[in-house]
């Protein structure tokens, strides 16, 4: 038959040519971006590579006056902070899915839907200043009874300043809890509904269908939500610089103030006259952009792992 | 119309300038001010830092810069052309704390150098309590709050510091942005307010006009002789007079030999080109003719001090050169 070369053959329409080309150059745009933003954050930052070297990376001392730069306390800051925010809010968030797909009824589970979306649509700004008027006050207050109670480990010493780790950890958990919870109770809903019914009919509890069926089906899903609030606990700004302290020291303890990679950016870019400073400071901006692209990369080796298994 | 429009001085419709967050306060009511002098002309002003001014006038992408710190000499060897310091107000920064039931207290450069250093770490240490005899301090640790983002008024308080503390110079020195031995970090002199009213037995520091707006308590210092005084335009004005103001008036007024002089003042300065394209010249000089004669009635009531009279004519002078 004629028709059949036509349609799969050499034979193209200009107008599929000029959709494809110009969907190419969409993509490619993205990539452009993606490498002019590395490239720029490289070349910004190469007087820093040049004097300090890799030394940059676990140098602890952050001296402007001196010109004598070292990101790891805002590596440690950015890192702890957010692994403290997934800390909590993954079971938080995860539970409040489970719930809100498997027990709640109809009518609430739309109501918090709404309003759990309607938290991740809070600027972040907002949040940091409700961070200084209520969080940074309840902490300081809990605190003295922490370093009581839980003084015993490094973890909790110190004095009880409101500001630092413990406090950026939690506005942190505040921001990605939507995510996590949002996406993970998408993901639930997406698991075939014969799946449950034939484990309920096979005498399981609920609790048993949820952690035999819902969650392994789900929990490449639930893993992309979760790399998703990551990638946003370490990029977010103004929130944590409001609440960690803004001190470029390493403290075992959560107590003490900390810094973050973005929030000493945002600090310190302005008014960063000299050379050295402001190429160190885009450095710590490289150094970011790496740690976000490695979280990611990692991520979707596990989900393809996960996916596989 | 048509032969107006061709003057070159009423061709200039905007002129743009950034920098400095210290004076912004006044300099936003002289622009806007101004504005309704010369209606023709509108005068843009981004509050971007010190810093952020410094790197736009070097490389000419506004018609003026503004910095609370004089440029150094490694950064004035970038700058093609001669770039002009012009003093334009003075400011002062405070000691502000939070102390349940104490008012105004008296600090020395020693003492406060001590504090930000953590070699005074109570209120009841006994250094404080000479200079303030008959006031109850509490036996706490005292919590020090500095600036995290690099400012103007970090510049003047560490400037002042290492003035008075040989260890400061040493171990800390004089920029926008330090390595603090000790405190938490706040963001912008609202920041570091907040979170002093907050914090129960804090220490930091704010400039001047911010204190007043807000009705934060401040305390006194201590100058260079041995009096205690109260930041105010007098105390603030009064550090200018008795220093030796250079032609290019890059110069610290802090712990001024002025015996009514209050120790944390600093000038601030804009940054101007001798030489400006596109007929710029005259209508900056222009403006700079009213600010200083109009423009500085209006700093008292913002919190800032107006140049003294000697200062003033070197300005009137010094702005003539500019084309």
């Amino acid at each position: 038959m004629p028709e059949v070369p036509h349609l799969a053959g050499p034979r193209q329409r200009t107008g599929d040519l000029v959709f494809r080309r110009a969907l190419l150059s969409v993509a490619l745009f993205v990539v452009a971006v993606v490498l002019l933003l590395a490239w720029s954050l490289a070349d910004g930052s190469r007087l820093t590579w040049k004097s300090l070297g890799p030394a940059f990376l676990w140098s602890k001392e952050w001296d402007p006056v001196q010109e004598n730069f070292g990101a790891l306390p805002f590596i440690y800051g950015t890192l702890v902070s957010s692994a403290l925010a997934l800390l909590v809010a993954v079971p938080l968030g995860v539970g409040c899915a489970i719930f809100l797909t498997e027990l709640a009824p109809r009518r609430v589970a739309d109501a918090c839907t709404f309003l759990v979306e309607l938290l991740a649509a809070v600027p972040s700004v907002i949040l940091g200043l409700m961070g200084i008027f209520l969080l940074v006050p309840t902490v300081r207050s809990v605190e003295p009874a922490l370093a009581r109670w839980l003084g015993w480990s490094p973890l909790f010493r110190g004095e009880p300043y409101g500001v630092g780790m413990l406090t950026a950890g939690l506005i942190l958990t505040l921001m990605v809890l939507p995510y996590i919870t949002v996406i993970t109770r998408e993901v639930l809903l997406a698991v075939p509904q014969p799946l449950k019914e034939a484990m309920l009919a096979l005498g399981a509890t609920r609790w048993e269908t949820v952690v035999g069926v819902s969650l392994p089906f789900a929990r490449a899903g639930i893993l992309g939500g979760i790399f998703l609030a990551l990638g946003r606990a370490l990029g977010e700004t103004m929130a944590v610089t409001m609440v960690i302290g803004n001190t470029p020291k390493i403290s075992a303890s959560l107590l003490a103030p900390g810094y973050s990679m973005a929030a000493v950016i945002a600090n310190e870019l302005a008014e960063a006259a000299s050379d050295e400073h402001l190429s160190a400071l885009i450095s710590v901006g490289l150094v970011l952009f790496g740690v976000t692209i490695a979280v990611n990369g990692i991520a979707r080796l596990l989900i393809y792992r996960v996916r596989k298994a | 119309m048509v032969l107006m429009a061709a003057t070159p001085a009423l061709a200039v419709s905007t002129l743009n300038g950034g920098g400095a967050t210290f004076p912004f306060p006044i300099y936003s009511k002289w622009f806007a001010e101004y504005n309704k002098v010369k209606p023709d002309l509108e005068i843009n002003y981004q509050s971007i830092g010190s810093g952020g001014g410094i790197q736009q006038i070097t490389r000419r992408t506004v018609d003026f810069g503004a910095s609370d710190a004089p440029m150094t000499n490694k950064q004035l060897f970038k700058i093609d052309g001669k770039l002009l310091h012009i003093p334009t107000v003075l400011g002062a920064v405070v000691p502000v704390y939070n102390l349940q039931g104490i008012g105004t207290l008296n600090f020395t450069g020693e003492i406060l150098a001590d504090i930000f250093l953590a070699k005074i770490l109570r209120w009841n240490d006994p250094k404080i309590q000479k200079e303030n005899p008959g006031v109850k301090l509490p036996d706490m640790p005292i919590v020090v709050v500095h600036r995290s983002d690099g400012s103007g008024t970090t510049y003047c308080w560490a400037d002042y510091l290492a003035k008075v503390s040989k260890e400061w110079e040493k171990k800390v020195g004089v920029a926008v942005a330090l390595a603090w031995p000790i405190g938490l970090g706040a963001r912008g002199n609202e920041g570091v307010s907040g979170l002093i009213m907050q914090t129960p037995n804090s220490i930091g520091y704010v400039e001047l006009a911010y204190a007043k707006q807000n009705g934060i308590a401040y305390g006194s210092v201590k100058n260079s002789s041995g009096k205690v005084i109260q930041a105010n335009v007098e105390s603030i004005a009064a550090s200018a007079d008795g220093v030796k103001i250079p032609a290019d008036y890059r110069v610290s007024v802090t712990n001024s030999p002025n015996e009514n002089a209050y120790p944390i003042s600093t000038f601030t300065w804009l940054l101007i080109y001798e030489k400006n394209a596109g007929g710029k010249g005259p209508v900056i000089r222009e403006f700079l003719k009213w600010m200083l004669e109009d423009g500085q009635k209006m700093a008292p009531e913002l919190g800032f001090a107006p140049l003294p009279e000697r200062v003033k004519k070197m300005v009137e002078d010094t702005i003539e050169k500019i084309q």
